[in-house]
């Protein structure tokens, strides 16, 4: 299974976490250091596997970003490498070619979308276009209940 | 995001901090105002408090510690509005862990939403307890989540979240999922159609599997059929295909689920697994370029990989070549499976090198030898060397290789490499003022490796005077480049340098005084050198330059050298020996090396070759290494040594590939070097055997019938073989279950076509072939499995009518498969107590069966007693109080018979070991009978000729339909087998 997912900018800047095995607060921040520090220094040939504390860590970089997901030793790394590609894929899907400033402004929706890729850190939907389907509902969702917040009816509502 | 201005504004002003500093002042400023904005709650929106909270997460993350404002997360989880439930579904999951207490607090709430009809709701609350979820919310909410994973009313996007929150909650709590009552639904689970909820499903199952898989057998033909869905018939929406794969995780996940079964039982189901993983690791249809793809392919490979290997619980020959497939195209394979092979891929580069790839294999093994383990490293550059020996497109590339090669690695080059291209040179004219001119750039080299010494000393002294016109290359030049070296070299090389200064001052023309007076103060210098050798021949050079004349004939060139098998593919032989090694041997040695072409030795016209010169031991060093008729003649060594090579490699490929064999007796070579001699090969009568068509003249190697015998004592080996084509067998026996692989293994270069496997199975053995594929790519193996069952005890053996085309010629052979009695028998050992009370109630005819033999081949007891061991009829030793009988027992499984125990009793005659007394007693009468002739068989020295018979005994109508066979030959035992089925 995977255990976090953690993305990480090129000056060590936390983009997004996720954590699927339960660490305390303190436990996070030291594994975000310790990890940022090994993958951000290491060179662009070497391999995109860590052995990390007995785990795998599986990286990947995209422009500026890197991408990491930590997984049990016996899993299968590729596996893992292509679900960081599949969500990146849809994340660009989403946002229209991604860059990290997308991912900066509109975290949430980065929340939102890998939380319809995993659950459980396991995959949950292989489908590109289920997932764009699935968010794009809740797009509405959200929007409808704005406009509904927006009308006179509800502001009468709320005031008496 | 336009609905938070306020939080696109703080992550602004956070991006704009110039330093650390700055960004915790602002951050701290936000804790602030937040912390004061949920104290006075009352005049919070809900919109206020969602934003609040995403603020908080951001905080979060960027690594502050934020310890307030937990509550108020928690709390939006019950908003009635599907945005802030949203927010606070998503940031509770993020802040919290399955610990906090404060998650308690939303259990309710949370299974409120979750037994709701709100699906948008249920699918919040199933992502949250899917997440953080700990033991308490296994405990209340699990039975709810079973019901709408099964719920046939609930939409694929809730039921694949309903799934993965269950495995969530089963690895909290394994309890909570109860194979009994659960299996049944998993296994529904499994033919959704749905893709979503199958992935979701599968990732539970192989959870399920890997925790207990006792129960889970029923989802186990499901699994297959859905990797055939997948793999084999594709049948997937486009939107779940990934760089034209279809799913591919599904794939992962179901091939993982199945390792964790330890067997498949059921025959059709382990076929149609291995139908799929086969194609699968293949890979056929991979785009060459495609780079996203072939890392797709890649990740299925792993797991394909060690489901296969878990299957057969070996890794063979074709998981290797798959690998080595992979290689080829490029396809990134994660670098534990590399390590794990890089013992095998050398070896696989090695086999499977061929004249399209070497030049790139060398290159990349003279690549890898720099970096490579340093107990790897002469093993890599032997190997080096004969690759470059047998494919090399031209023989300078040869000689560049070895050059370079020695260059490279001189610590780990053996000399026998370096004699190896030193024959090739003089053997070959083209070559020898290019090796030259080559051996003397490297000598412009401040430090070479001594090897080096010596192999430009030798064809600089051979040759050099080739090279006179080249500006740098006169005879006192190469004497005073090679003479530097002198001073670092070790005694043994010093005598080579010696033999050459005095060749370079024979071919000095016009001869050069002043290098003669050099080469003098060398000769004289040694005269009285420590060392024998130096000393003998710094002497005699020294007597025999003053001689003018006498010089050029003493030293005039090597002659050529005859040709044999090259030294070094015999040093690899004697280092490989395991079973998969000998399969690349065989490949190795089976391609006639192109490199190889070489003039006619000549006959040295009388004159006898310098090499007698008894005291130049040193020159003719090469030719002591390999050769032992060095005394002879030139010519007619030749002509001994051109037959014994070839057959030493036919030989050789009656050794197994990729299993192991019966011990290759000399007759098999003695018919090979018949059929060399183009004198045809008597048929072997005594077995089945091809069917006498005559035309094709494609004989067996080895004799079919002792193979057949040897293969009914062991479970892996050779069970036939001929110039093309070597079938191999490896069995599996588990009650009264079987499986047989075949291997067949093309030997040639050139396909095999119409190959065809047919089973004539006879009535008591249910018998099931997979797939033979109609053509065997060149060099290749494929493998078919068998599976067998056995219905009742017989001694009728299964026939397997197997035939191909080679070029115009149809091969065909039939076959006896060695699925026989004593491979459903089981080794068991008995005491006394359990022994007699068995013996004495099976009593007489028909169960219990007495026969007087005669005619037993002579054993001692001990012998005797290794046999029966042999065909699984264990020995109990001590039972019988006379020392001169022995008894046995051991267990037969059959469909009909159920484990049935066995007994024997054999009688021994000191004085005639020819005859005996056997009895055998079981529960069933057939088996009784049957057993006892089957020992009988065992035990009666039986000559060649009549044992054939056995096969032909008549044999019950098979249920099979049989079709005609091509050309029956009316005297072929087996053809007249085939014929009666």
């Amino acid at each position: 299974m995977i255990h976090f997912v953690l993305l990480v900018s090129r000056q060590g800047k936390v983009r997004l976490t996720k954590w699927y095995s339960p660490y305390t607060q303190k436990e996070r921040s030291k594994v975000i250091r310790e990890l940022s520090g090994v993958i951000l220094n290491r060179g662009p040939k070497l391999c995109n596997f860590v052995e990390w504390r007995g785990y795998k860590v599986v990286y990947k970089r995209y422009a500026s970003l890197y991408f990491c997901m930590c997984i049990d030793a016996e899993d299968n790394e590729l596996e893992v490498l292509e679900i960081i590609h599949h969500y990146v894929e849809i994340l660009d899907r989403y946002f229209g070619s991604v860059c990290e400033l997308d991912l900066i402004f509109h975290f949430h929706k980065a929340y939102y979308i890998l939380d319809e890729l995993l659950i459980a850190g396991e995959l949950q939907e292989s489908s590109k276009k289920t997932v764009a389907r699935i968010i794009s509902a809740q797009d509405q969702m959200v929007e409808a209940a704005k406009e509904e917040a927006g009308s006179i009816s509800y502001i009468i509502a709320q005031t008496t | 995001m336009s609905g938070m201005r306020g939080l696109s504004v703080f992550i602004s002003d956070i991006r704009n901090c110039q330093n650390k500093e700055a960004e915790r002042l602002r951050v701290d400023k936000e804790l602030g105002n937040i912390r004061t904005c949920f104290k006075n709650d009352k005049g919070l929106t809900p919109y206020k408090k969602k934003k609040y909270v995403w603020k908080m997460l951001y905080i979060h993350m960027l690594g502050y510690d934020v310890d307030f404002g937990h509550m108020e997360a928690v709390s939006l989880i019950s908003a009635p509005k599907y945005p802030e439930k949203q927010v606070g579904y998503i940031v509770t999951s993020c802040l919290l862990n399955e610990n906090h207490d404060f998650l308690r607090l939303a259990i309710n709430a949370v299974r409120n939403d979750i037994i709701g009809r709100n699906e948008t709701y249920q699918c919040l609350a199933l992502t949250l307890v899917g997440n953080i979820g700990g033991r308490e919310f296994a405990e209340s909410l699990a039975p709810d989540v079973q019901k709408l994973l099964i719920s046939s009313s609930c939409r694929p996007l809730v039921r694949k979240k309903a799934a993965l929150c269950l495995l969530r909650l089963f690895r909290k709590n394994p309890d909570v999922v109860n194979a009994d009552g659960w299996a049944d639904r998993m296994a529904q689970l499994l033919d959704e159609r749905d893709l979503g909820v199958l992935t979701s499903s599968m990732s539970l199952l192989v959870s399920l599997v890997s925790n207990d898989y006792e129960g889970y057998s029923s989802c186990l033909p499901k699994c297959v059929k859905i990797l055939e869905r997948l793999a084999r018939n594709q049948d997937v929406p486009q939107e779940y295909t990934y760089y034209g794969i279809p799913s591919p995780w599904l794939q992962v996940k179901t091939m993982r689920a199945l390792q964790y079964f330890p067997t498949i039982e059921d025959p059709s189901t382990r076929r149609s697994l291995f139908e799929v993983l086969q194609r699968i690791l293949m890979g056929t249809d991979v785009v060459k370029n495609a780079d996203n793809q072939r890392k797709v392919y890649a990740m299925k490979f792993i797991d394909a990989f060690f489901l296969f290997a878990h299957l057969l619980g070996i890794v063979n020959n074709y998981i290797c070549t798959c690998i080595y497939i992979y290689k080829e195209r490029d396809i990134l394979l994660p670098c534990h499976l590399i390590q794990y092979f890089s013992h095998v891929s050398l070896d696989l580069l090695y086999g499977m090198c061929d004249v399209s790839n070497a030049k790139g294999i060398v290159e990349e093994l003279l690549q890898y030898l720099s970096t490579a383990e340093f107990s790897m490293r002469e093993e890599l550059s032997l190997k080096a060397a004969i690759l470059a020996e047998k494919f090399a497109p031209d023989l300078s590339w040869y000689v560049d290789v070895i050059l370079q090669l020695i260059d490279n690695a001189g610590d780990f080059v053996s000399d026998d490499i370096w004699f190896r291209v030193v024959q090739f040179v003089t053997n070959n004219e083209d070559l020898q003022p290019y090796a030259a001119s080559k051996v003397r750039e490297y000598m412009d080299k401040i430090a070479i490796h001594e090897t080096m010494v010596k192999v430009s000393a030798y064809i600089l002294g051979e040759y050099g005077h080739l090279l006179a016109r080249r500006p740098g290359c006169s005879a006192r030049e190469l004497f005073g480049i090679l003479h530097e070296k002198l001073p670092t070299v070790s005694s043994p090389t010093i005598p080579l340098l010696l033999s050459t200064y005095a060749k370079l001052l024979m071919h000095a023309q016009p001869p050069d005084i002043e290098l003669q007076k050099q080469i003098w103060n060398v000769f004289k210098k040694y005269e009285s050198s420590i060392d024998v050798e130096i000393q003998q021949r710094a002497v005699e050079y020294f007597e025999l330059s003053k001689k003018g004349a006498a010089l050029m004939d003493v030293l005039a060139e090597m002659p050529k050298f005859p040709e044999r098998q090259s030294s070094l593919i015999k040093k690899v032989e004697d280092v490989e020996d395991t079973a998969d090694q000998s399969a690349i041997k065989l490949r190795a040695q089976q391609l006639p090396s192109n490199a190889l072409v070489l003039a006619d030795p000549q006959p040295v016209n009388g004159t006898p070759p310098p090499l007698k010169v008894p005291s130049i031991s040193g020159i003719k060093l090469d030719h002591e290494s390999a050769s032992q008729t060095q005394s002879q003649p030139n010519g007619d060594l030749s002509k001994v040594q051109s037959q014994i090579p070839s057959a030493d490699l036919l030989g050789e490929m009656v050794d197994p590939l990729a299993i192991e064999a019966p011990p290759v007796d000399m007759g098999s070579h003695q018919r090979v070097y018949r059929e060399e001699d183009g004198i045809p090969d008597e048929v072997d009568g005594t077995a089945i055997v091809p069917i006498g068509d005559q035309a094709n003249k494609v004989e067996p190697i080895g004799n079919i019938t002792e193979r057949f015998n040897a293969l009914c004592l062991k479970d892996s080996g050779v069970l036939y073989e001929d110039p093309y084509i070597q079938i191999g067998v490896k069995a599996e026996w588990r009650g009264h279950h079987g499986r047989l692989v075949l291997f067949l293994g093309n030997k040639v270069t050139s396909p095999l076509t119409s190959v065809q496997a047919l089973i004539l199975p006879p009535a008591h053995l249910k018998l099931e072939l997979s797939l033979v594929p109609d053509t065997i790519p060149p060099r290749a193996q494929v493998q078919c499995p068998l599976e067998v069952m056995n219905i009742r005890p017989s001694r009728d053996v299964a026939v397997l009518d197997f035939s191909y085309k080679f070029g115009t010629s149809m091969v065909s052979a039939k076959l006896r498969l060695p699925a026989v009695l004593n491979k459903f028998l089981q080794p068991l050992q008995l005491t006394s107590e359990e022994f007699f009370p068995q013996w004495r109630s099976l009593s007489g005819p028909p169960l219990k069966l007495q026969e007087v033999v005669r005619g037993v081949r002579p054993l001692s007891l001990s012998e005797m007693e290794n046999l029966f061991n042999s065909f699984r009829v264990t020995i109990c030793p001590g039972l019988d109080p006379n020392p001169n009988n022995l008894v046995a027992s051991t267990t037969f499984y059959s469909e009909n018979t159920r484990p049935m125990l066995c007994l024997a009793r054999i009688e021994t005659d000191p004085a005639d070991r020819t005859q005996l007394r056997l009895t055998v007693a079981s529960g069933d009468s057939t088996l009784t009978f049957e057993l006892k002739e089957f020992i009988k068989e065992q035990l009666i020295a039986i000559p060649m000729g009549s044992r054939a018979l056995v096969p032909a005994v008549p044999v019950p109508a098979a249920p099979l339909a049989q079709p005609p066979s091509p050309a029956v030959d009316a005297n072929d035992p087996g053809a007249m087998l085939a014929g009666l089925l």
